[in-house]
């Protein structure tokens, strides 16, 4: 069965060890970052690659972003994803706006001719962790969702999802179209190969600019969380700190 | 007067921990609002979960009943929370720290088309209300106006203390049957399948997790991180580095896209501290970190560190153990 599926991924800044606000307190300083994925939406990209692969089809994917955000719809499209759509937006859309915009691609892509049987979403963004979108899309579509999903598998014509919940997996069946939230762990992302990152800057990339709207979770600032400014006690160097350490975890009472 | 609902999730008959912190902060709300505090119970055994409300404040508790509600089906629960908003038109609706509530709340803000604020980690009522929300699994803060006639809010785990309320309540049970159409019960749970694992200590319960991170540099190296693990009746866990290498299974991964753990003592070896790693091992009690790096950001976030190279200083750790035990 040659199934249409497509994957919704957001820019995200890599921080480091700590993370430094722009002055007006409304991002992240990145002038020293790169800029990367959910490792969740990683996953998603690459089930819909696997997918694809094994069934036929087309596999597009979407981001909803800054302009540079075509860093990311190109690095999708390395792995084998095979178009993107990219709607461009300067400033973040709260979870119910980013819906929307996604939502209205989907229904102009229908409009065109292409209707998908599976959307994938990281079941929640790195950055704004809202988690929400993929549920608001489903919703809009008509379509059932299931979310933090660690395993997918296509039988009888729908999809079996299996979740992760303390002491086991949930078990859902789902018939198709569907939107499935996906989390890290579902599979092990390939890494572009170079022939692949050569095919990807020769693949088309749809642009289009939504509004954004009234934001009803509007952002007023960031903040840094105040560390407790810990005091790290230094308990020696290399193989000569041991005795030290078996007396801290003596202390602690996990010797046993 | 007002209402201001806590969905509260319940295991044995009993609120759960989360749902107590997310009673506890909605509570204060209501308080705040100068509303009542109500609360919302949904699934099998919702009814004996209301019965012991009364201690966290809630003047009355309306549980869900419906054939339907027997298995989860997460848009039947946010359909039977949607039902609850138009009916009572509450303040507010908050949800404890769990990603089946938050799910939930999804499900919920879709049907009501309101806004939903994931993951605060306090709230000021208003028209807009004032949230801090965490980012980032818990690296960043973002203060920010919720709008909408009912605010819908989860509660970040661990971010607000459970207490009682300063005089108990009188919990009023209140039964209902919410309107569910079939399309809501079509992504519904179909069946449990058991993880193989089982046996083993978790790293979510772990008291004690030794982590390798890039630094351990192979597969083979975790043999000694495995060896103190065991030697302390603790966990193995990794960093993402660790896992996208394919050393360790992402089972093991600790952090913001992996498992949050809360050991008594967390033992990070050759991990950086990157701010996605730390999301994970915020709830460590301590953090004993070896590295060769003295500058590593690890380092500054431990309790405890030792400076060297792990190849050296595990295998020395367990050495001594074995030597202060004598066996
Ligand atoms: C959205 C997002 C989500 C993420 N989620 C997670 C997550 O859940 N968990 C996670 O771990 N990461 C996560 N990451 C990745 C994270 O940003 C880091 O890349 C990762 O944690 C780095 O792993 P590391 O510390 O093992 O490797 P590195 O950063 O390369 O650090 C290796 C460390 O080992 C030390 N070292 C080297 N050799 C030795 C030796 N012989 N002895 C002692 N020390 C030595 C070095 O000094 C260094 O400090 C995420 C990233 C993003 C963007
Ligand atoms: N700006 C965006 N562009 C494309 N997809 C997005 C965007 N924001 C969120 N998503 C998708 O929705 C998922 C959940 O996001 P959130 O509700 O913010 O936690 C993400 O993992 C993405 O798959």
């Amino acid at each position: 069965m040659a199934l249409n599926i497509l994957c919704c991924v957001k820019r995200v800044p890599m921080t480091g060890g700590r993370i430094v606000l722009t002055a007006d307190e409304q991002a992240i300083e990145t002038r020293h970052l790169g800029f990367t994925i959910s490792p969740h939406e990683e996953c998603g990209v690459e089930e819909a690659v696997r997918l694809i692969e094994a069934n036929g089809g087309s596999s597009t994917v979407l981001t909803l972003g800054p302009p540079e955000a075509e860093e990311q719809l190109r690095d999708c499209m390395a792995l084998g994803i095979d178009r993107a759509i990219h709607l461009l937006a300067e400033d973040e859309f709260d979870g119910q706006a980013t819906a929307r915009a996604i939502v209205a691609a989907i229904e102009a892509e229908r409009a065109a001719g292409t209707e998908y049987e599976i959307v994938f979403f990281g079941n929640e963004s790195a950055d704004a962790g809202n988690f929400q979108v993929g549920i608001r899309v489903a919703h809009a579509l008509g379509w059932p969702c299931v979310t933090g999903v660690k395993a997918v598998a296509l039988e009888d014509g729908g999809l079996r999802l299996e979740q992760e919940v303390p002491g086991g997996r949930d078990v859902y069946r789902v018939p198709l179209p569907a939107v499935v939230t996906v989390k890290e762990g579902l599979n092990l992302p390939r890494y572009p190969s170079v022939p692949g990152r050569l095919r990807a800057k020769k693949k088309p990339v749809e642009s289009s600019t939504p509004e954004r709207g009234a934001q009803g979770v509007a952002k007023a600032r960031l903040v840094v969380p105040v560390d407790e400014g810990s005091q790290t006690e230094v308990l020696g160097r290399g193989a000569d700190a041991a005795p030290a350490v078996v007396e801290l975890l003596e202390r602690v009472g996990v010797l046993g | 007067m007002t209402a201001i609902l806590v969905l509260v999730e319940h295991d044995g008959g009993a609120a759960d921990d989360l749902s107590r912190q997310a009673a506890t902060l909605a509570r204060g709300y209501a308080d705040a609002a100068g509303g009542a505090l109500e609360a919302v119970l949904i699934g099998p055994g919702g009814a004996d979960a209301a019965a012991g409300l009364g201690e966290l404040g809630v003047a009355k508790a309306h549980v869900a009943e419906h054939d339907g509600l027997g298995q989860f089906a997460p848009q039947a629960w946010g359909r039977t929370i949607a039902g609850l908003v138009s009916r009572l038109a509450p303040a507010a609706v908050v949800a404890p720290g769990s990603e089946r509530a938050a799910e939930v709340m999804a499900h919920a803000a879709a049907i009501t088309d309101l806004p939903f604020a994931a993951n605060c980690v306090s709230a000021t009522p208003g028209d807009p209300a004032s949230v801090t929300r965490v980012r980032w699994g818990g690296s960043l803060l973002e203060e920010a106006r919720l709008h909408g006639g009912t605010k819908l809010l989860t509660v970040a785990a661990h971010t607000v203390e459970a207490t009682p309320a300063a005089t108990a309540a009188t919990t009023e049970v209140a039964s209902f049957t919410p309107d569910l159409a079939d399309a809501d019960l079509v992504a519904r749970v179909v069946e449990r399948a058991q993880t193989g694992a089982g046996g083993g200590i978790s790293l979510a319960d772990a008291k004690v997790v030794v982590s390798g991170g890039r630094g351990v540099g192979s597969a083979e190296g975790f043999a000694a991180i495995e060896e103190l693990a065991g030697l302390l009746n603790g966990a193995v866990g990794c960093s993402r580095a660790v896992t996208i290498a394919g050393w360790r299974p992402h089972t093991d991964q600790v952090g913001q896209t992996g498992t949050k753990i809360a050991p008594e003592i967390y033992i990070p070896c050759g991990i950086s501290g990157a701010t996605q790693h730390m999301a994970g091992c915020k709830g460590a009690k301590r953090i004993l970190a070896i590295n060769t790096d003295p500058d590593a950001p690890m380092i500054a976030n431990a309790d405890y560190a030792v400076i060297g190279d792990l190849h050296e200083v595990v295998p020395a750790i367990s050495a001594e153990i074995r030597k202060v035990r004598g066996t």
